[in-house]
């Protein structure tokens, strides 16, 4: 049986596909949100942050903070925020449109409460630190410290644009799995294209289960990083040559990297059991950036949560050992550190640009050749 | 600045005997810092298993045909 939505109930907030339904707000009724924000409320109402059914108010943001738990005592780790500047002057219980930078309208929203948030306070609780090299901390400095809560009563017709055919909702999800049999499924969360290590950890994990479902994430991500297409491209190449496709699906989530590390594993974990997942690897450094979280700090931190519904299964880094002849990982080999075969993402960069491709004990050849068929592969 | 979050707790009765056993439990190999600290974590489990036994099916049939329509012409199914 495919894991039950997190807080037990599957959020589907209703779209409305004529655009005329959203006429007759007036410009003071009108919430301008970004590409992230925009993101959160697709995800809202397609239940991937189920139970949250709209931007948190403050006893859910505080609860988040503080307890690591929504009002209702489910676990939650990162705050669901709307944040707007002081001209909004909605009260609770008005109905608002929320609608891009372009106008268009992006969801209804019935508003709650308006209050400050510390973003000090948020960055050190939810990021560990208030370093504004901090990708995720410079975000939360980069906007308004007020907050709307807000539960969405309607979305405009959701595009994934270039990734519709390869986007699944949970409800889809939920019913493919049950569809293809599987009682057990785990989750492989992404940002990166594939290299050999990221396959024998997906399929040491499938060897436990009944399928594997690789949902890479896209969305901004930070300068070097490869580029959303790139990886959805590098991953359809590396399934069709080397997974069963009858034990594996790949579909993509549209959503904005935090970079908040083993908070952001936990919410990770939350979005996959919505999609049905049972469990959810976590690797090296999940979800971390630069050097601010230990390099098991994500997998230590679901000791918390023994009401989490989805089970991790931790796995050490694996790498090519040229002693081992073969992919190994820290729990499995005892050579010392010369003898695997490692590239930065710096010198993995300089590789491809200078025309090169990686070796075949590093990244599969038809992945690196979608990478090197890419004519600016990685984010500027 | 916003307010903090008032102390969220209450008090529930059990045995000063099974108190005991669990002081001497979890100060020998559990990691937890008090027996209360021992007693919410073993009662999220409890309490996440039953809810999740519970959860009712969310989809209709015409919604299940509709998803599968759309999943095989995708290629999933
Ligand atoms: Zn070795």
């Amino acid at each position: 049986m495919v894991s039950a939505p997190h807080g037990g109930k599957l959020v589907q907030i209703g779209q409305r596909v004529n655009r005329d339904a959203f006429a007759g707000f007036k410009a003071a009724q009108t919430v301008t949100i970004g590409e992230e924000t925009k993101s959160v409320v697709k995800d809202i109402a397609s239940g991937v942050f189920s139970p949250i059914e709209g931007f948190m108010g403050e006893n859910d943001y505080l609860g988040v903070i503080e307890q690591m738990r929504l009002e209702s005592d489910v676990p939650w780790t990162i705050p669901v925020l709307l944040p707007v500047e002081d001209d909004v002057k909605l009260a609770a219980g008005d109905e608002a449109l929320l609608a891009d930078k372009e106008g268009a309208p992006v969801a209804v929203m019935e508003c709650g409460e308006t209050f400050q948030v510390s973003k000090k306070e948020y960055a050190m609780k939810v990021f560990g630190t208030e370093d504004q090299a901090h990708p995720g901390v410079s975000k939360v400095y980069d906007r308004p410290s007020r907050a709307m809560a807000g539960k969405l009563k309607a979305v405009a017709r959701v595009d994934h644009g270039r990734f519709a055919d390869c986007t699944l909702s949970p409800k889809e999800t939920r019913v493919l799995f049950t569809e293809r049999g599987w009682n057990s499924v785990v989750a492989f969360q992404t940002r990166n294209a594939p290299h050999i290590n990221h396959e024998y950890l997906q399929k040491s994990a499938l060897a436990l289960v009944d399928g594997l479902f690789v949902n890479p994430v896209v969305g901004k991500k930070k300068p070097g990083d490869f580029k959303d297409e790139v990886i959805v491209d590098a991953y359809k190449a590396l399934i069709d040559n080397y997974y069963p496709k009858s034990s594996v699906v790949l579909s993509v989530l549209h959503y904005e990297m935090q970079y908040a590390g083993p908070k952001e594993a936990i919410m990770h974990a939350i979005m996959r059991k919505n999609f049905g997942c049972t469990h959810i690897t976590i690797g090296r450094d999940h979800a971390g950036v630069g050097n601010y979280y230990g390099p098991y700090a994500a997998q230590d931190i679901f000791k918390e949560f023994p009401d989490l519904g989805i089970t991790p299964f931790f796995f050490k880094e694996f790498f090519y050992c040229r002693r081992c002849a073969g992919i190994a990982s820290e729990k499995t080999c005892p050579h010392p550190e010369e003898e695997r075969l490692s590239f930065s993402g710096t010198k993995l960069r300089k590789m491809f640009a200078d025309g090169q491709v990686p070796p075949k004990e590093f990244m599969r050849p038809e992945v690196a050749h979608v990478i090197a068929e890419s004519k600016a592969p990685f984010v500027e | 600045m916003g307010k903090t979050l008032p102390t969220k707790y209450t008090t529930v009765s059990i045995p000063k005997t099974l108190h005991a056993r669990l002081e001497k439990l979890i100060s020998t190999k559990t990691g937890f810092k008090s027996v209360s600290d021992y007693v919410t974590f073993v009662l999220r489990e409890v309490v996440t298993m039953h809810e999740t036994s519970q959860s009712p099916d969310p989809f209709s049939s015409k919604d299940i045909e509709e998803i599968k329509a759309r999943l095989k012409a995708l290629g999933y199914l």
